[in-house]
């Protein structure tokens, strides 16, 4: 973080290039302290801090008590719930990232391909991406509804006896996919974006080669947006990482009880069905206030995201330095 | 896309040429088939608008339904009829009085503005620095800013809530303003990216011409970034209105610093109210973020892509 700065050309008298010098570091840190302290207070202090009260037992009402690594033999050998916990965000993390790439890019293929109304449809694709989740999540839990949904009256209508959804164990996660399915916009854009960019002549060269349109987009298309099918991926990767607002309100508002501030009972409704990884943590350090276990939780949260967000960093390396080029 | 550009450079020489007889091959090829793929391509044509529309209307109806459901009466909302039989507009008045709905709006728009307005102020020096200054750790500094942005929050939740208790600010929605007065990682990101698209040959000559770096960043690249940072601008605002996590974990222990988002998830407990009425407040928590993104449609998409595809 600190700011310092490439030593200046040869050359100059010594007095007068490190009075510049200087000039020019004090520059950059007045240009980046709001992010140095930022960074120091809200990003470097609480990673620190969640490591060391990983290690401690902490109510918040009495000091934190050293307990060695006793937080991480409960949660690898002790609590159950972790393990559903940690199964339902592996479970999101598997089935959303698959779905979330291959339909945003199957919908950006289709809109690729539109010549009149591009505009329109591409507005209607995107705009539940903007839905407050809160919203989004009440509005699914209504049309999913099991008697009285709209979804399930047409299912109904086809001679289909829906499922129960959100307060179906099984069909829970589903219908959150179908949920996050349905808000996949800001992917879609980028992909839209991507595809658009492929060149033309690639596809015709192909075409003379005899390939089809399936070919074409296997051999042509998918090559040429790999670079975005990546962060596609690890970007849903990270988002399945933090699923917790959808599920929580949505375990809520379908257990009936739908208070969702202060209450234990509705996380994870049907049972433990949509109990993420994030929730239990908030759950352990913000309702039971076992804030060294949710920091254990969280430190376990840390070291995935980590991993991922690694791999995103690679990818977008490649862009700064084309444009430092620049 | 961009590390695909260095990739392709060595073999941009051969594909040169290629193309050109590609282009001679498929205007031979398309004069002799021109009049035999007339008809597939119509068909083509309406299968693919068919399938664009159907898709269009398939993310629409979540919202039609909701709509139609926040006008319909408290008993035709608990029946699978669709349709409303009456109009009732009402409902969205009544949601304001089931529920202190109004307070929830102000601590929202609270939030929400002062927390775009401290970003901007903040965030813009850094991502000048990081896109139009050079120095040694620039780089460094840009990755830490985007592991900054994809930490989930719930990872330093736990000893940011203490700091914020042993200021006596949990309650309040203060925990999460005051930080975008140090920067919002995202922010940074975005603006960074609109930034490196103003040539730095513009600033130089502005610094021939006796600007400080600071009134060539003022004068010369803001006003060229302007649609940037109302792009910037538009995402820290819709964020902080759909943050759930955040007002959850701060103000939830006090019913009075609630935020639009929580209230509506607690809404239907807090009055035993009917799903019509849930609805109305559903539309009118969505409301305000569909009308902002109908006025300002190309500055969202223009920062999609760039977070995307330019990064």
């Amino acid at each position: 973080m600190t700011a310092t700065l490439e030593r200046t050309e040869p050359g100059r008298t010594a007095p007068a290039r490190s009075r510049r010098a200087r000039r020019k570091r004090l520059q950059v840190i007045a240009f980046m302290s709001p992010w140095i302290i930022g960074f120091s207070l809200f990003f470097a202090y609480p990673l620190l801090a969640t490591g060391y009260f990983s290690f401690t037992s902490y109510d918040l009402l009495s000091p934190p008590d050293w307990v060695g690594l006793r937080n991480y033999a409960y949660l690898l050998f002790g609590d159950p719930v972790v393990r559903i916990a940690a199964a339902n965000t592996l479970w999101l993390v598997l089935v959303l990232t698959v779905l979330r790439v291959v339909f945003a890019l199957g919908v950006a293929a289709v809109i690729a391909r539109l010549r009149r109304g591009v505009g329109l449809v591409r507005t209607l694709c995107y705009l539940p991406a903007l839905a407050p989740p809160v919203a989004a999540t009440l509005a699914f839990t209504f049309l999913f509804n099991p008697g009285t949904g709209p979804v399930n009256g047409l299912l109904r209508t086809l001679g289909i006896d829906g499922p129960l959804w959100f307060n179906d164990p099984a069909w829970a996660k589903p219908a959150l996919t179908l949920l996050t399915l349905w808000g996949c916009g800001e992917l879609m854009i980028i992909m839209l974006a991507a595809l658009l960019d492929v060149p033309q002549e690639l596809h015709e060269a192909a075409a003379l080669d005899g390939a089809g349109p399936i070919g074409r987009f296997w051999h042509v298309t998918l090559p040429s947006i790999a670079p975005v099918l990546l962060f596609g991926v690890v970007n849903s990767i990270i988002f399945s990482l933090q699923y917790f607002t959808q599920a929580l309100v949505a375990g809520a508002v379908a257990s009936g009880q739908a208070e969702v501030v202060g209450s234990s009972k509705v996380v994870g409704f049907p049972d433990n069905a949509t109990l993420t990884f994030p929730a239990w943590l908030y759950q352990q350090g913000f309702h039971y206030y076992n804030m060294g276990y949710a920091a254990t939780m969280a430190v376990v949260l840390f070291v995935f995201s980590l991993g991922f967000t690694a791999l995103l960093i690679r990818r977008m390396r490649g862009g700064t330095n084309a444009e430092e080029v620049a | 896309m961009r590390d695909r550009t260095s990739g392709e450079r060595d073999a941009t020489q051969p594909r040169e040429t290629a193309k050109r007889e590609i282009d001679r091959k498929c205007n031979r090829h398309c004069e002799s088939r021109r009049g035999g793929t007339a008809r597939n391509q119509r068909l083509h044509w309406i299968a693919v608008h068919s399938l664009g529309l159907a898709l269009g209307v398939m993310f629409l109806m979540p919202l039609v339904f909701v709509f139609l459901t926040a006008v319909m009466s408290d008993e035709q909302a608990l029946t699978a009829n669709l349709w409303p039989q009456e109009w009732h507009w009402e409902n969205f008045a009544k949601v304001f009085t089931e529920a202190p709905m109004l307070r929830f709006l102000l601590n929202s728009l609270l939030y929400s503005t002062l927390a775009t307005a401290f970003m901007l102020v903040s965030s813009i020096p850094v991502a000048y620095a990081l896109a139009k200054l050079r120095w040694r750790g620039r780089g460094v500094s840009f990755m830490l800013v985007i592991a900054a942005m994809m930490l989930p929050p719930q990872v330093t939740a736990v000893p940011l809530y203490i700091l914020w208790a042993r200021f006596e600010l949990t309650g309040t929605l203060w925990p999460l303003i005051i930080p975008h007065l140090f920067g919002d990682a995202f922010s940074i990101f975005l603006l960074r990216q609109f930034f490196l698209t103003i040539p730095r040959s513009y600033v130089d000559a502005a610094k021939v011409d006796g600007c400080s770096e600071f009134t060539a960043m003022l004068r010369i690249v803001l006003p060229m970034a302007r649609p940037g940072i109302a792009a910037a601008a538009m995402f820290c605002f819709l964020y902080t209105w759909n943050d759930f996590f955040g007002p959850l974990l701060y103000a939830g222990e006090n019913q009075q610093s609630w935020t639009l988002s929580i209230g509506l998830a607690s809404f239907r407990g807090m009055h035993r109210v009917e799903w019509n009425l849930t609805m109305a407040a559903t539309v009118l928590v969505m409301l305000p973020v569909i009308v902002l993104f109908l006025f300002a449609q190309r500055a969202f998409v223009r920062g999609i892509t760039f977070t995307g595809v330019k990064g």
